[in-house]
């Protein structure tokens, strides 16, 4: 798994003087969202620490998008609170806001732009300083592997570009963590490990705390120090990778096996294929009529 | 944009996040922020020259065909000119209208595309975002005008040979577009799909164009139209340009008014967009 690494986090004065558990990055304290009656997600209690690569693994619907949105300041909880950095993300949300960066579900970037364009906006909206925004940009083009592609339209690039771009978009302020909702979400294998590789030499160089979710066992794996199992809006688990594994109480479990054990889904249900895609293909039947 | 001198004392902290603030007013980073929105549209229009023709098309057949048949009829009591000077700044006016209205459908774009969620997750007041909008959406209005003008000056409007009239035209142009787009920012945040959008844009763009001193003065309204049209910021924004732009209008609401509705019209509207804004997106 990933080592450790250097992380400059302890430079950020806390203003607030609130936050004890000043090692705690992102900390939620009883999370909840209601839809009417649907609880989207159900009284969460999480902690983060800084440095941490940690996973929101589940099943669609499970809450993790929900979850993510709320700590991101786009969506305001229904009860409980949560903080980034200290800050509490419905009362100090400008002050969150500086500090994280956030790569949405859907690729992001605006396709009628350059990708250089695309990420320039992004300096001039952080308040970047003037001499420092076209430098900035250039790294971060440079890190992601984009600088060729730079003067591009965004709508010539592949998905695992415009992938890289967002991730290098949130480079130039420099956030202390960087929430990824489904990082590799239809991504072919090969764009999917360069967005692995790039996500980790992000956390060494930068010290970035990673906050992402996922349905695929093998990202959780390969990129998160913990692992929360979320399913129905509730976490049903939380532990190491090896911690989860060794959980289900079988010699030569998976981490697939644990997430079965966790979230009562039955991987091999009936179509035999990916219980998920048949899941999926049920509900546009649905739709279709 | 190459000044290097001012940002001196900053200190940065590598991967803290927190961003130096600038020693700046707060007032100017907000117009550089609305500044980065605004630029980014214009860098769109730049991308899309296809865009800069057809949206110059509709108001050029509008002078040409509507402009021109109507030339023909005496339709205008004495003292307006003829009726080509007369519509001129009304078409301009509609041309800006039609457009605008329906920009709220590129804030569903923006959703679904995710990249209004990123502006939103940055620390740039909401307001901005949607001032910044509005003025991208007015920077293709003065593109239209251009078109109109020249077109106009060939046909034989008698357009004012003033700049500062120009420019307080500039300023009407941007003052429409802004208060159109920023009216269906609004039907977009409330409705939030893009059918609903164009719908009811189609469905106040009527009444929004014919009740207005567009096509005919104020003057031969029956008095219900005429208040419904002092209602209607179409109406001001067509009042300024008209005097603005023709040679020998007399101002209907005057000048300063125009100008003064239009403006707090414009301030409520952005700030029930920005309250409106984060809606889009839950």
């Amino acid at each position: 798994m990933l080592d450790n690494h250097q992380n400059g986090t302890s430079s950020t004065p806390d203003q607030t003087g609130t936050e004890p558990e000043s090692d705690i990055i992102v900390a939620t304290y009883g999370l909840r969202k209601l839809y009417g009656d649907f609880a989207a997600v159900d009284d969460i209690d999480l902690r983060v620490r800084a440095g941490e690569v940690f996973g929101l693994l589940g099943p669609n619907g499970a809450g993790k998008s929900t979850t993510i949105k709320m700590l991101v300041t786009l969506l305001p909880p229904t009860e409980g609170r949560a903080t980034v950095g200290g800050y509490d993300v419905v009362k100090e949300a400008d002050e969150v806001r500086r500090l994280l960066g956030y790569v949405p579900q859907a690729l992001s970037a605006d396709g009628t732009l350059t990708g250089f364009e695309n990420l320039m906006v992004f300096a001039k909206l952080y308040d970047v300083p003037r001499n420092e925004q076209k430098p900035r940009v250039e790294e971060a083009l440079e890190f992601m592997g984009l600088s060729d592609a730079a003067n591009r339209l965004v709508n010539q690039y592949s998905g695992g570009m415009i992938r890289k771009l967002e991730i290098g978009q949130t480079l130039i302020h420099r956030p202390r963590v960087l929430f990824l909702d489904e990082p590799t979400i239809g991504l072919d294998p090969v764009a999917r490990r360069n967005v692995w590789k790039h996500l980790d030499d992000l956390r060494r160089q930068y010290g970035t705390t990673l906050f992402l979710t996922t349905h695929y066992m093998e990202e959780a794996e390969e990129l998160c120090t913990r692992i929360a199992i979320m399913n129905r809006g509730k976490v049903s688990a939380l532990n190491t990778p090896e911690g989860l594994i060794e959980g289900v109480g079988k010699p030569e479990a998976t981490l697939e096996d644990a997430f079965a054990h966790y979230t009562g889904a039955d991987l091999g249900e009936d179509t035999g294929g990916d219980w998920r895609n048949a899941r999926s293909s049920r509900r546009t039947a649905r739709r279709l009529g | 944009m190459t000044d290097t001198t001012t940002d001196t004392n900053i200190t940065i902290q590598q991967a803290s996040g927190q961003e130096a603030r600038r020693t700046e007013l707060p007032l100017v980073r907000y117009i550089r922020k609305v500044n980065a929105i605004t630029t980014m549209e214009v860098q769109k229009l730049m991308h899309d020259q296809w865009e800069i023709v057809t949206r110059s098309i509709q108001p050029v057949l509008w002078l040409l065909l509507f402009g021109g048949v109507f030339g023909r009829l005496r339709v205008l009591p004495e003292g307006f000119g003829s009726y080509l000077d007369f519509v001129a700044p009304g078409i301009l006016a509609q041309s800006v209208l039609t457009i605008a209205i329906f920009q709220g459908i590129t804030v569903i774009w923006e959703r679904d595309q995710g990249t209004l969620q990123k502006y939103l997750v940055s620390p740039m007041p909401r307001s901005a975002l949607a001032l910044g909008k509005g003025l991208g959406s007015g920077v293709r209005g003065v593109v239209q005008a251009l078109a109109i003008a020249i077109l106009a000056l060939l046909m034989g409007v008698h357009l004012v040979a003033n700049p500062v009239a120009w420019l307080g035209t500039i300023v009407f142009v941007l003052l429409g577009a802004l208060c159109f787009s920023t009216i269906s920012l609004v039907i977009a945040a409330l409705v939030r799909t893009r059918e609903r959008v164009q719908g009811l844009g189609q469905l106040i763009l009527m009444p929004l164009f014919f009740a207005s001193n567009a096509l005919y003065p104020v003057a031969i309204m029956p008095p219900y139209v005429a208040t419904i049209a002092a209602f209607n910021p179409l109406s001001y924004m067509v009042d300024g340009l008209r005097t603005l732009m023709i040679e020998g209008q007399v101002s209907h609401y005057g000048l300063g008014l125009d100008f003064a509705v239009l403006v707090v019209v414009n301030v409520v509207l952005v700030w029930w967009g920005a309250k409106l804004y984060p809606r889009v997106v839950q």
